[in-house]
This record gives structure tokens, sequence and C-alpha cells, in this order.
């Protein structure tokens, strides 16, 4: 799998991503600056990382949205390539256009550092099959802005089309709004495009891929990803 | 100096009428030698009328009168404005340590393993296979009171930029914050602003805030403090130097523009506060945590290209401060010309250039061959760069600003002839030592356990953490919440241990033994987790040093610290001065805060301080003679702040340490954590907290709240798997230290005998409602 991760300036956990990625499927992957106007060639996954591109003193993600680099990634999303964007990412995702709603303020108002649960909704799409569906995971997320909001209409065609891929829930996995770190609606942690091949997640699995560290139970989303570009070669 | 501030902002207001902010403040302009970068700037310029120069001017600058006489015989004669300027901002107590430099000299500063000792930006020490810890803690006090959020927020821009100054990477923040009481009204604006903006800053800037310590008290009703410290690692050949060096030597300006924000900051930290505390608001500086972490990356990247020769980062003081030190440093002139310093707003007069305190900004000396390199890279991080000046061979330090000569002084004296005061000093008088037949325990054991677990100083600080980012950068192994935080030196095996301590009413009931103990209590909780401790930095908040009394307090705590520095071979190699933490004559209690630097070799053998299983032996390491003086019982559960501080006896903490450590590394601990305010019964407590198992606790060998609540030094509670107690307890008596068995893991409750039995569920519930219980507006 050849993977691409986009560098913003203010974007603080590329190198976390990084590393994570030569952890775990082996290889590392291209460090792309924002003034970039291509993706490297064969590039088979484009990650936006965390982290506060220009300072997030705009709206979270939206000046970087507007980057040079990303009409390549677009480019990139509308012929199929995968796409993920991890917390400032999945924000940049949604100013971008690339995802549908918006992260708001956590309902508490404050920057949240925490382990959470997450439920793994579904294992068939590319992101999710190093997991199985119904899993619960436990990932760090750190953020002030994670509290995904939409219209109706649009949370009940991600719900209605299963493009919900990952759920803050107890860790039993059932839901209840304690342990909804952020206040999402309907509980909301990571969604798909329409495709199925972009997809936003406010959590951090790169930093849950040691066990010495905590926990390895954010490697299933890196190594699915690698089994199914392995597969598909 | 202390009465001069008031003043000073009115001189400030008639010379320097506010104007607009220049909202072109993005646009970048090439600079030509010489040209000014407000030539693109419309509209009419108002030229600052700048005020004669007098005694009484001088006065408003906070210096005396006789720093004023002795600075017109250093120059022969009346300095102009702008020399002022400089002089009151090198010569401030904050810049100049003039009140506490002759008792910082007496600290141990050195050990094979020291690279760098106090003096440069941060302290370094080697840790082995070619790298290094880059590490200092300092204060921002004053600013944080007056506006929290801000003040908190640049305390640890301008931690991190001594730390990067250096060529280190942030790898980790901790901080130690101190808040009035918590039924003050000012109280729980404060510790919301204050995390907030520590948070706000570090998380932005992309460096993990990993531990720290927070308690409440009301002699900090009018003065928090805020102690910031940041840990960087670098090469260990690889260090930078403010030294400049070579004549005639470009000196870049780089970073942020150039505002009128914290004009006078520095002045301000060396004043007490009075009534006009909220006139004082425009000399807290503005953070830009963006730009900081820009700052990083392009300088760690000139650095690596080998472009630098020397760099300072623009903090108190700004301009004036960096240029003198680099210069003086290298024992070469400075010329300055400010026409070409980027500005953010028109019409700025070289006295404000000089003093202002904008963030994010940093000098450097490049490589002239280097410049067109050097340039390229902090462009494409967006940032100004900008050829300001050179080093010259007269040492005079020479401001030009349209044309004219602003100041010319020599360089050397700068900082050399500030004033060093030996000031009058005396120790306060020694408080008798409580005995436990004095205190009548008023309700039982457990019962005061649970009230103690839900009191402000020793409830969980869960509510404060969680706002910063702690597993950033991915090596954090041991998050907030134990007795110190472990971080993974780049891949492993190798780890830092980091903490800071203080005990405030330790020092405010003796000085001496508060500073001895300070020292020792970071020195036993790096080794609870299994780390050898290196080094410290020493971070000394104080009233007002004018005042025997607290200038006593500062001279014995020092003296306590290099007594436990000496004799734990523990060197200061960092630190920071804060006095005048005073408002309307009420000082702080005297903290002086320790942060401390520990190695462990390989971080999967750090001990945690949670239970691991149940039916493992429980064993307390050290002597307890229930010495319950000063204790957080004597003050919570009997409303009695009084008696000596428990003492520290240096020889038998090594030997204790020692001991736990050993047990750790050789993996004999199953779990590790030292025993500190609030005494055994809170430590048992916590480590059956963060496990969720209980333990069943033998009867009390002396007056049960002295032996469960006496807060005795050099102690750690260890548990090993059950069968290896009895050869445990032998290799301690064996060794000289005193240790005993306190009953077994089990289950999930806490149990002692004759008393009722409380569910860890319980314990946690109360452990970590308070804080946010509080925040929310529940009590207080």
């Amino acid at each position: 799998m050849r993977a691409a991760v986009l560098v913003f300036p203010g974007i603080n956990r590329e190198r976390d991503m990084a590393r994570a990625l030569k952890l775990v499927c082996g290889h590392e992957p291209a460090m792309l600056w924002h003034l970039e106007t291509a993706l490297p060639e064969g590039t088979d996954l484009v990650v936006v990382p965390g982290g506060f591109s220009y300072g997030d003193y705009l709206r979270c993600g939206a000046i970087a949205a507007r980057a040079p680099i990303m009409d390549a990634v677009r480019a990139h999303a509308a012929a199929g390539g995968l796409v993920l964007g991890v917390c400032n990412g999945f924000q940049i995702l949604c100013e971008a256009g690339l995802l549908p709603g918006v992260l708001m303020r956590n309902a508490a108002l404050k920057f949240i550092c925490r382990d959470v649960h997450l439920r793994v909704e579904r294992s068939d799409s590319p992101f999710t099959r190093g997991y199985n569906a119904g899993q619960v995971i436990r990932v760090p997320t750190a953020h002030g802005e994670g509290n995904y909001v939409a219209d109706q209409d649009t949370i009940d065609r991600l719900e209605g089309e299963g493009r919900v891929l990952f759920r803050y829930t107890a860790p039993d996995g059932t839901l209840d709004p304690a342990w909804n770190v952020n206040g999402a609606t309907n509980a909301i942690a990571g969604i798909l495009n329409e495709r199925g091949n972009v997809l936003g997640l406010m959590p951090h699995p790169e930093n849950h891929v040691e066990a010495t560290l905590g926990s390895t139970d954010g490697r299933g989303l890196l190594a699915g990803l690698s089994d199914h570009f392995a597969r598909a070669a | 100096m202390a009465k001069g501030s008031r003043k000073t902002r009115e001189a400030l207001r008639t010379h320097a009428p506010p104007e607009k902010l220049n909202r072109k403040s993005g646009q970048r302009t090439k600079l030509k030698p010489g040209a000014s970068p407000r030539a693109d700037a419309t509209g009419p310029v108002r030229r600052p009328i700048e005020p004669r120069v007098s005694a009484a001017l001088a006065a408003a600058h906070g210096l005396t009168a006789q720093e004023y006489a002795h600075i017109r015989s250093l120059i022969g004669r009346t300095p102009t404005f702008t020399e002022l300027g400089i002089f009151s901002a090198m010569w401030n107590e904050h810049c100049s340590y003039k009140s506490s430099k002759i008792h910082l000299r007496t600290l141990p500063t050195a050990a094979p393993w020291v690279i760098q000792g106090p003096g440069e930006n941060a302290g370094v020490i080697d840790i082995g296979s070619g790298l290094a810890v880059v590490f200092k803690m300092e204060s921002h006090n004053h600013p944080s009171y007056i506006e929290p959020y801000q003040g908190a927020a640049t305390g640890v821009g301008g931690i991190l930029r001594d730390v990067f100054t250096m060529g280190a990477r942030p790898i980790a923040c901790l901080n130690a914050l101190s808040f009035g009481a918590p039924s003050h009204p000012r109280t729980r604006h404060l510790v919301s602003g204050v995390v907030a903006g520590i948070g706000g800053y570090g998380n932005s800037f992309g460096v993990p805030t990993v531990g720290g310590s927070v308690r409440f008290h009301t002699r900090y009703d009018g003065n928090c403090l805020v102690n910031a410290m940041a840990v960087g690692l670098a090469e260990s050949d690889k260090i930078f130097y403010a030294a400049a060096s070579g004549i005639g030597m470009p000196i870049v300006y780089l970073g942020s523009k150039t505002g009128r924000d914290g004009i006078h900051g520095a002045s301000m930290a060396s004043a007490e506060f009075g009534e006009d505390t909220e006139e004082k608001r425009p000399t807290v500086q503005v953070g830009d945590p963006f730009s900081e972490k820009l700052l990083l990356e392009a300088c760690l990247e000139i650095m690596a290209k080998g472009c630098v020769v020397a760099i300072q980062d623009m903090g108190a003081a700004g301009l004036t401060c960096s240029a003198v030190e680099m210069g003086a440093k290298g024992g070469l002139g400075v010329t300055l010309d400010l026409d070409r310093v980027p500005c953010r707003e028109r019409g700025m007069s070289a006295y404000e250039m000089m003093l202002s305190e904008s963030q994010e900004r940093m000098l450097m000396v490049l490589k002239p061959e280097k410049e067109k390199e050097a340039e390229g890279i902090f462009r494409k991080w967006g940032l100004d760069f900008a050829v300001v000046g050179e080093t010259t061979a007269g040492m005079r330090f020479v401001v030009r600003h349209r044309g004219r000569i602003k100041a010319d002084l020599p360089i050397k004296e700068l900082g050399d002839q500030a004033p060093v005061y030996d000031r009058a000093h005396v120790s306060a008088r020694m408080p008798a030592s409580v005995q436990i037949a004095d205190v009548i325990p008023p309700i039982p054991t457990m019962e005061a356990l649970l009230r103690l677990l839900g009191e402000p100083d020793l409830c969980s600080k869960r509510w404060v953490w969680e706002q910063y980012d702690y597993v950033i950068l991915g090596n954090t192994v041991q998050r907030p919440g134990g007795d110190a935080a472990v971080v993974r030196v780049n891949d492993g095996p190798k780890a830092l241990a980091l903490t800071t301590d203080v005990t405030p009413r330790y020092c405010e009931a003796d000085a001496f033994e508060g500073g001895k103990q300070a020292v020792a209590e970071a020195w036993r909780n790096l080794t609870a987790v299994g780390a050898r401790p290196l080094a410290v930095t020493d971070n000394l908040n104080f009233g007002n040093p004018e005042r025997p009394e607290i200038m006593g307090q500062l001279v014995d705590a020092i003296r306590g610290i290099a007594h436990a520095c000496q004799a734990l071979e523990f060197p200061v190699v960092s630190g920071n001065v804060s006095l005048y933490n005073e408002t309307s004559g009420r000082a702080i209690l005297p903290t002086p805060t320790i942060g401390a630097v520990g190695l462990i070799d390989d971080y999967a053998k750090a001990a945690t301080l949670a239970f691991k299983a149940p039916d493992e032996a429980i064993l307390l390491i050290g002597e307890t003679a229930g010495w319950l003086g000063q204790s957080i019982y004597l003050r919570e559960i009997c409303e009695r702040e009084e008696g000596a501080p428990p003492p520290v006896d240096l020889a038998a903490e090594r030997r204790h340490g020692d001991l736990v450590r050993a047990l750790i590394v050789e993996g004999i601990a199953t779990a590790a954590h030292d025993v500190s305010d609030g005494g055994l019964l809170i430590a048992l407590a916590e480590m059956a907290m963060a496990s969720g198992i209980g333990a069943e606790l033998d009867r009390a060998p002396l007056a049960a709240h002295a032996f469960w609540f006496g807060e005795d030094q050099g102690r750690y509670v260890v548990t090993v798997k059950a069968a290896v107690a009895e050869k445990v307890l032998a290799r301690a008596r064996a060794s000289g230290v005193p240790a005993r068995q306190l009953g077994f893991t089990a289950a999930d409750s806490l149990i002692l005998q004759d008393e009722r039995a409380i569910p860890v569920a319980r314990l946690r519930e109360r452990f970590e409602g308070w804080l946010p219980a509080y925040m929310a507006g529940a009590h207080g």
C-alpha cells in the first residue's frame, strides 16, 4: 500500500500517522506539502492527519480545505481512491466537501483528551476489514471540536445507507450518552462518503498501535487497509 | 521599584497614543537594507513624542535612585528615553535576578552527565546513545492572574521556545499550578482560563502535556502561580547556544512581527500587585501557537542545514534582552537597525520596539553564506525573516532608528553591571512539633479517608489534565495521574520520567526543610516509576524580597534545595525566579517548584501505582513515626494549620529509594507508589482506585490517625508476590531500610481492621467528584 500523508502548516500528528503506517503496514508513507499540486505516482491512500491546520483560527479545517493539494485529493477520491481523514483531517474533508456535515465544539465546550470506546458498525469497508462488525475498540480522542452535526436528511441518509462506520459507545458496545465524548449526533465518530472510499474519523487510531503504550486497537484500521490493497494487487 | 508601575503606564500612554492595528500584517514585503517596513502603510503616521528623562521617570520605570545614579555614572550622561527603557528591562528583577543571584550561586550544578547548567536558555543533560535532554521550568504568574488564558498560554509558548532555541524538539510539557481558596470569587475563573490556556497552546503546538500538579490555598487568592516546564530531545553534539561569534555577522530577526503587546511585561512581573492590577492587562502578551509551531519547524530545519551560529529567543524584554545576551556572551558589540524590524503596527517608536514582548520571535546570527538558504526555509514556513543588524568589534550596543542613534550603551556592563543585592533576610521562627497525643481524631479513620479524597488538594485532577493532549507524538508510556509521567525516547527502550513537585505549606512552616522536601519529593516520584533521577530545574516563587522575612524564606529554601541536590546527586541545570508575588501586602506561600527528569533504561520495566492482582503482599518502605505537623489531615480534618513540617533524612531517602528502584528494575515490585500528601492511607487508596482492586490492611502499630495520615518522608508502598514478601523484607533489613507488611491486596474494597470497609468504587466517586462539581459551580 502506497500512502501519502498531507502536511499543512499547523498539522501536528503527521509524524504519529507516518510512524504508525510504517509500524503496521511496513511502508514509509510519502509526506506531501500543502503547496504540491499532484499526488505521488501510484498513491493508494491519502491520509489527512490531525492537528491545527492554520491554527484553526477560522473554522477548523476551512483554510486547509482550500489548499493547492486538495484538488489532487478531490480528483483521487473522484477516481475511487481511498482517503482517510483523522481529527483535523475529518474536519478538513468536511470543509472540502468530500464528506457531509460539520464538526462543532464539543458539547462540554472543552478540549477533551480521553480514551473512548468505538463500536465498529461494519467490517465490509476497506477501512474496517481489520475488525469484526460490532467489535468495540478503545482509542484516544484529543479534540475540542468533534461534535458531529448535519441536517436531518443527511443523518437519515448516513444511517440508511450504512455510512456510519464508528460510533461512541460504552465499553460493552451499548449506546449511552455518558460515553458520547463530544455529544455527536447519533454518537457518530466516523462516517463514509456515498461511494464508501472516503472516511472521516475523530479519534486517533494511530496513537493506539503498541501494547506497551496502552493498546493495539488502532492497528486494525491500518492493517485492514494494507490487507485491502494487498488483495487488490 | 514596586510602586512605579502605575506611573509607567501613564508615561506610556502619553508618549504612545493607541493607534489602529495594521491590518496589512499578512503582507510580506521583501526588505531592502534600510527600507522601512512601514513604507507600504498608508495614512498619516503619528510620531510619538519622547518624554524627558529624569529621576522621576526612572523611578516610574522601577529603577531606584541609586540604580539611576549608577546608570548615569556608567555612561557618563543622562540616558535617552530608549536607553532608560533598555536599562529598566535589563535591570528589573525578572531579567537580572538581582535579589537572588548571590544565593543561586550556591546551588550544585555539576555532574558528569550535565552538558549545560544554568545560564543558557535551558539546561542540558546527557542520556547516552548520543542524545541529550534539554529542559527548563518558568513562571508566568503575574500575566496569568491578569489574563488567565493568554497569560498561561504564553507561559507555555515561552518555555517551549527556550527548549527548541537550543536545537531540541520538545517532547513533553508539565506544569505546576497554585490557585486561591476554592471559595474565593476569582478562583474558578482563573482555573478555567489557565487550564484552557495551557491546553490551547500545547495542544495546538503539538506537544503532549503529561504531568503536573494543582493546589488551592487562600494565600494564592490574589496571585495564582503558573509554572510551566518543557522538555526536549536533541543530539548531544548539536546543541545551539546564544553566544554570537565573528565580527560583521548578520543578525537576523525571525518569526512573528513586533507589536505593542507585552511592553514592560518583565517590569510588571517584577512588581507586586495592588489596586491597579486590572490596568496591567495591556502588558500581557497574546500567544499564537500556530506561529510557534511554524517557528519550531523552521528553526530545526535551518539548524539541521548548518545555517546557525547563535540563536536566542525573544522572551522577557524581547529584542533588548536577546540582542544584548547574544553580544555580551560572545564578547561582541551589536548594532540594530530598527527600521528593518518587521512591525505589526505603524509608528512604533524605538522605545516600544526594544521593549515589546510580542511572542513567537527569535534572533539569530547566521553564517553569511547560508543566509539565502535560511531565508528560503523561513519563507516556505510563511515566517518573517529580516536582517536587522550585525555584530561589531566595539562592545557597544547601538540602536538606530529613522536615521538617529537611539541608544549607544556598553553591552557588557548592561548585563554585568546590573545591580546585585544582598538583601536583608531573617529566618522564620521554627514552629513547635505537633505531638500525636495532642491531636484527638474527631472522626473514624475511614470517614476521614473519604473526606480527604474529596478535598481540593488531594482529589483527582482529571478535569484539568483531560484538557491537555497527553498522547500526541505517540510516546506517552505513563499518562497523567501517576507518580511521574513516563515518556519514551524515540523508539525506546529508553524513557524519561518527569515530575513537578513542592509542598508550599511545609515551606511556609520551615523554608529550609520545605526546600529539601521539594527536591526529595521529586526524586522520590521519579524513583517510584523506576527511574534514575538525573537533574532538576527550579522555579522559585516568592513574595517581595525587599521584606526581610520573605527574603529569609527565599534564602532558606535555596539552602534546603542545595542541600538535597547535593546529597542526592541531583544537580540544578536551569531555573527561574519569580518574586513580588504579593497582593496588597500579602505574600503567597513560599513555592519553590522543582521540575525533575529521570532516566529509565527500558520503559517496559517502568512501575505504575495500580495494584496488579489480588492476594499480593503490600509492603511499606520507610519509617513511620506518625508526623502530623503540617499534614493535610491536621488541616482538613482537625482544622489546624500548624506545626513543624516532616523532616527529610537525605541519607535515608537515598537508601530507601535505591532499594525501591532495584525492586522495580528487577521486576520484583509489581506496583510502586510514593507516600506524600495525605499520608499512607491516601497512597493505598490511590493504588486501589487506579486498579479497582481493594486491600485488607492490618491494624496500625501506633495511633491509627497518625499511622494512616501522618506525612513522614522517604516512604513508598510497593506490592510483591506474597511468596517473596519475607525475602524482600529481609533484603530491606540487610540494606538498613525499615520495611513492614501492611496487608494484602484483595477483592474490590478497602478494608481496615475494626473499621467499616469502603468499596473502591465509592472511593473513586469521592475522588473524581469534587473538581468537576466545583467547576460546574456546585460549591464554593
